[in-house]
C-alpha cells in the first residue's frame, strides 16, 4: 500500500478541541479510550502504533492496555484497509436471505476473499456478524452506511457508484 | 390484522417524528414534569407496581433493579442505556432510536431521577453510526429545551447524558462486559456478585436498562401501573416490540401486547412463509433462545412465562423464522460460528467449546461426520452451559450467561432435529 505508515512514529489529533471535549464528558480519563480510538481512526484510517502511544499518553494508561483494548474490537483496524470496507452480514437472517451469494459475488468481481483488499486499495471485503437490521436482510455495511435489502444487481449499482 | 393501538410506536409513520417539537406536540416530556414533582421513592414504587420487566433479554423487573441502588453512599450513581442491540434477529431498538429518540431520552431522565444519578450514558453499538449522529442532535436539542443539564425544567435536578459508541463486540451487550468497555477496556464480563447495582461503572452503583424498557416509562407514569398491567399477562405485561425476520413475506418490527400468539406474528403480521413453503422452525427470542419446532411455534404465546414453560425464552423477542428448505445443520453451524467468533475468550469452556462446536459441525456438513459427533456436541454444550434446569434457573460454568446462550440453541437443534444430523452422518457412513 502506498501510504502504509504503520512505522510513522508520531501521531497527533488534527483537532485537539475534539479531544478535550471527549475528555470533559467522562469522570475518568481511561473511559475516553474508545472515543479517542474512534476519532483517531477517522483521521488515520486505522489504529497505528503511534495512535496507541498517543491515546495511552492522554488516558494515562500503558500503551499495552490501549493495544489490549483496541485489538479486542472488530471495528478497530490495526492495519491499513481499503477506502471502501464492504462488510457483509453473514448471520442467520441474512444468510437465509442470500448473504452468502453476495460474498461470492464480491469475490468473483474483485478477486478478493474475506479479509483481503484489492491491489489498488479501493475495496476490502469483510464478513461481519448481525448488524441489527435483520428485517431488511441481506445487509451490507459500506464504511459507516447501511445498505439493506440487497440483491446482486443493486449491489453492483452501488459498487459502481463508489469512486 | 391486529387491532392493538401501538403505544411505543404510535407516531413512527409521521414525518419528523424524531424531533423535539413533534414529541412535545404529542405530549412528550409531560411524564417528566410529573416525575420531577414526585419523590424518587414514589417513582420507584410506581414502576415496581407496573410489573415492567426488562426488554433487553433477561426480563428482570425494572423497578426492583432500581431499588437495589444504595441510597446512603457517597459515590455517584450511574444509569446506562443499553443500545448495543446485537442479538441476532433483533432490530427494535434501532427503530426506536430512529423514530422516537426523545421518548427514550425521557425514559432515561425518569430512570436517572429515580435512582438519583446525575450522569447517564447511552452505550450504542459502533455500527449504528447514523443513529449515533441522530442521538447527538437529539441530546443537544434536549439540553436547549432544559430537559437535560442544570435545574431541569426549573427543578433542582441536574442530569448530563453522554453518548458512547461501542466498536463491534456482541459481548458488550452483556451488562458487565458493557461496563468494562465503557471504562476503556476490552469487554470482558465480570463475575457476579457484586452486581452492577452495588459495584458497576468505576465501582459505583449502576443500573443498566435496555432502550425499549426505558421507552415504556413515560407511558407508565402518564397512564399508571394498572393501565400497564391490563395489557397482556399481569406478571409480565405491557406493549412489546417483536422483530420478525428470516423466511417470511413481510419481515419487520411489530408492536403488540405481551402474550400475542407466535402464530399470529408469523402468519398474520409478517405475512406468512415465503414462496408458499411450510414452516419448519423458529427462534422465538433471538439466537440465544432454544429453537422451536413448527408444532411448538404454532401453539405458544409470546410472553416471558409461556416461553419459559416450554424451555425457551422471550429474550430480545427476535423471532427468526425458518422454512422447510432450511438445512438445520447448516443453520446450527451458522449460529455456532457466530458464538465462536463472539466469545470473549475469558472462560475456557466457552472459548474452546464454541471452537469445537464449529469444528464438529463443519465436519458433519462437509460429509466427514461420524455417529459419535452428535453425542460429542451434546457433551460440549453441557460443559459450556452446565446442566440446564429452567425451573431452578441454574447457571453453568462460565462467567457470564453467554455460555447458556450458546448451549441452549445448539442443544435444541440437535434434540429437536436429530434426524437432519443423522442424515448427514448415515450418508457418510453408508459410503465408507
Ligand atoms: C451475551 C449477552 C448479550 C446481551 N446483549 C444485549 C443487548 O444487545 N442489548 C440489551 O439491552 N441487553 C443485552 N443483554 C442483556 C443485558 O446483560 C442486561 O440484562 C440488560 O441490558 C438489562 O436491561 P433490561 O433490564 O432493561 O432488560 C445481553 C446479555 C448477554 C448475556
Ligand atoms: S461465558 Fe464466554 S463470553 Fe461470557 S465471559 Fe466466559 S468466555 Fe466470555
Ligand atoms: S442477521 Fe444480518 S443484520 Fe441481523
Amino acid at each position: 500500500m502506498s501510504d502504509n505508515n504503520s512505522h510513522k512514529d508520531s501521531f497527533e489529533y488534527v483537532n485537539p478541541d475534539l479531544v478535550d471535549n471527549i475528555l470533559s464528558q467522562y469522570p475518568d480519563k481511561r473511559s475516553a479510550t474508545l472515543p479517542l480510538l474512534h476519532l483517531a481512526q477517522t483521521q488515520e484510517g486505522y489504529i497505528s502504533n503511534a495512535v496507541v502511544d498517543t491515546v495511552a499518553q492522554i488516558t494515562e494508561t500503558h500503551p499495552a492496555e490501549v493495544m489490549d483494548c483496541a485489538s479486542f474490537y472488530t471495528m478497530f483496524y490495526l492495519r491499513v484497509q481499503g477506502r471502501y470496507i464492504l462488510q457483509v452480514c453473514q448471520t442467520l437472517s441474512c444468510s437465509l436471505n442470500g448473504a452468502d451469494a453476495l460474498v461470492d459475488h464480491i469475490t468473483d468481481r474483485y478477486g478478493i476473499g474475506p479479509g483481503e483488499t484489492t491491489p489498488d486499495g479501493k475495496f476490502t471485503l469483510m464478513k461481519v456478524e448481525c448488524l441489527g437490521s435483520c428485517g431488511t436482510a441481506p445487509v451490507v455495511q459500506i464504511n459507516n452506511d447501511y445498505h439493506e435489502g440487497l440483491s446482486k444487481e443493486i449491489l453492483d449499482e452501488l459498487l459502481e457508484s463508489l469512486q | 390484522m391486529s387491532d392493538f393501538q401501538p403505544i411505543l410506536t404510535e407516531h413512527i409513520h409521521q414525518k419528523e417524528c424524531h424531533t423535539l417539537s413533534f414529541y412535545i406536540s404529542v405530549g412528550g416530556y409531560s411524564a417528566l414534569e410529573k416525575v420531577l414533582a414526585m419523590s424518587a421513592d414514589d417513582v420507584i414504587e410506581l414502576v415496581k407496581a407496573s410489573n415492567l420487566r426488562g426488554r433487553g433479554g433477561a426480563g428482570f423487573p425494572a423497578g426492583v433493579k432500581w431499588s437495589f441502588i444504595p441510597q446512603d453512599g457517597e459515590k455517584p450513581k450511574y444509569l446506562i442505556n443499553n443500545a448495543d442491540e446485537s442479538e441476532p434477529g433483533t432490530f427494535k431498538d434501532r427503530l426506536l432510536i430512529n423514530k422516537t429518540p426523545h421518548q427514550i431520552l425521557e425514559g432515561m431522565i425518569i430512570a436517572s431521577y429515580a435512582i438519583g444519578c446525575n450522569t447517564a450514558f447511552i452505550y450504542i453499538r459502533g455500527e449504528f453510526f447514523k443513529e449515533y449522529q441522530l442521538l447527538e442532535k437529539v441530546v443537544a436539542e434536549a439540553y436547549e429545551g432544559n430537559f437535560l443539564g442544570k435545574g431541569i425544567l426549573g427543578s433542582d435536578y441536574d442530569l448530563d447524558v453522554v453518548i458512547h459508541r461501542g466498536a463491534g463486540a456482541y459481548i458488550c451487550g452483556e451488562e458487565t462486559g458493557l461496563i468494562e468497555s465503557l471504562e476503556g477496556k476490552r469487554g470482558w464480563p465480570r463475575i457476579k456478585p457484586p452486581f452492577p447495582a452495588i459495584e458497576g461503572y468505576l465501582k459505583c452503583p449502576t443500573v443498566v436498562n435496555n432502550v425499549e424498557t426505558l421507552s415504556n416509562l413515560p407511558h407508565i407514569i402518564n397512564r399508571g401501573p394498572e393501565w400497564f398491567k391490563s395489557i397482556g399477562p399481569e406478571k409480565g405485561p405491557g406493549p412489546k416490540l417483536f422483530c420478525v425476520s428470516g423466511n417470511v413475506n413481510s419481515p419487520g418490527v411489530f408492536e403488540e401486547p405481551m402474550g400475542i400468539p407466535l402464530k399470529d406474528l408469523i402468519f398474520d403480521l409478517a405475512g406468512g412463509i415465503k414462496d408458499g413453503n411450510e414452516l419448519k422452525a423458529v427462534f422465538p427470542g433471538g439466537s440465544s433462545s432454544a429453537i422451536l419446532t413448527a408444532e411448538e411455534a404454532l401453539s405458544v404465546n409470546m410472553d416471558f412465562d409461556s416461553l419459559a414453560e416450554i424451555k425457551t425464552m422471550l429474550g430480545s423477542a427476535g423471532v427468526i423464522v425458518m422454512d422447510e428448505k432450511v438445512d438445520m445443520v447448516q443453520a446450527c453451524l451458522n449460529i455456532a460460528r457466530f458464538y465462536a467468533h463472539e466469545s470473549c475468550g475469558q472462560c475456557t469452556p466457552c472459548r474452546e467449546g464454541t471452537a469445537w462446536l464449529v469444528k464438529i459441525l463443519t465436519r458433519i456438513t462437509s460429509g466427514d461426520g461420524n455417529s459419535n459427533d452428535i453425542d460429542m456436541i451434546l457433551e460440549i454444550t453441557d460443559n459450556i452451559g452446565g446442566l440446564i434446569d429452567f425451573s431452578k434457573g441454574s447457571f453453568g460454568k462460565t462467567i457470564c450467561p453467554f455460555g447458556e446462550a450458546v448451549a441452549w440453541p445448539v442443544r435444541s437443534f440437535v434434540e429437536k432435529f436429530e434426524n437432519n444430523f443423522r442424515q448427514y452422518i448415515s450418508q457418510e457412513e453408508s459410503v465408507t
